[in-house]
């Protein structure tokens, strides 16, 4: 219970973060990709200070616990490089600038009430499904 | 043409910095918690299509969703949500961003906080990838709006 408790809390702040850092304003971020344009590097701001304080967080809690707890999926048994992570970010990214959203912030922007929102959560599912599909039937 | 400037318009470091530290909070607290990545990709693609812990899983999101509603319930000003008024652009996005996601296992958050903060080669690989990538799009798409 506890732990469900600390997992829904964490899902709060995680979304309070996304929309005072204005990551659930698509324009936002495309502004942000816009490098060679007029470019608005907030976000550089947000992924920064964020890993600033996961970075310590994470070593300090990986150092107190037993190796095989930490079997998570980034970094469980994948070769070094390869073709799907590649294609994957590749693709990840050019629909990232089409619109705007990555997963997270158009999550949370579903409080909006927008329907752009829910169209894009919509097809974002349908990709998740049929590359999943395609993954396993590999 | 391809000029750099930076839009002091719109740059806001000290909120940008604010979410971000909440951000780096929630995650930590999601790994404390869970011994999990909270990489929402991950996170809400596991809640879709897998039986593992859904419960978890549905929390997340949750939270994800409701602390943005209280948020924007309590704040005066309106949150600004500016998007491309296209239903193609945004099915298409939507479908690149679940598909390619779900290809390389993580997001922004997955690859570009958590993994990062793990100092994860692919993770690293990966953030490079997309943010090249992503922008390449936008500025394919200023250039032929331009033109």
């Amino acid at each position: 219970m506890r732990n469900l408790a600390l997992v829904f809390i964490s899902g709060s702040i995680f979304g309070l973060g996304l929309v005072i850092s204005e990551m659930t304003n698509p324009e936002k971020v495309r502004s942000f990709l816009r490098v060679f344009g007029n470019w608005d590097p907030s976000l550089l701001f947000v992924m920064f200070s964020a890993i600033v304080v996961s970075a310590p967080m994470f070593w300090i809690l990986e150092k107190g616990r037993p190796k095989k707890q930490l079997g998570l999926a980034i970094n469980s048994n994948q070769k070094f490089l390869d073709g799907q992570l590649m294609m994957g970010a590749g693709l990840f990214g050019i629909g990232w600038g089409l619109v705007g959203f990555c997963p997270g912030p158009a999550v949370s922007s579903l409080s909006f009430g927008q329907v752009t929102s829910v169209i894009f959560m919509v097809a974002m599912i349908g990709g998740f499904t049929i590359s999943d599909y395609l993954k396993s039937s590999r | 043409m391809i000029s750099a400037n930076i839009d002091y318009l719109n740059f806001s470091p000290t909120n940008a910095t604010l979410g971000g530290l909440l951000i780096g909070i929630a995650v930590s607290l999601f790994f404390f918690t869970t011994n999990r990545n909270a990489g929402v990709s991950g996170i809400l693609s596991d809640l879709i299509l897998s039986k593992s812990a859904r419960i978890q899983n549905f929390l997340f999101i949750l939270g994800l969703v409701l602390a943005p509603l209280v948020y924007t319930a309590i704040m005066a000003d309106p949150v600004k949500y500016v998007i491309t008024p296209s239903f193609s652009l945004i099915v298409l996005g939507g479908f690149l961003v679940g598909f390619g996601t779900k290809l390389s296992n993580g997001c922004t958050s997955g690859h570009g906080v958590c993994g990062i903060s793990r100092f994860s080669i692919r993770s690293i690989l990966a953030t490079c990838i997309f943010l090249a990538s992503g922008i390449l799009t936008v500025t394919l798409m200023d250039w032929f709006v331009d033109a």
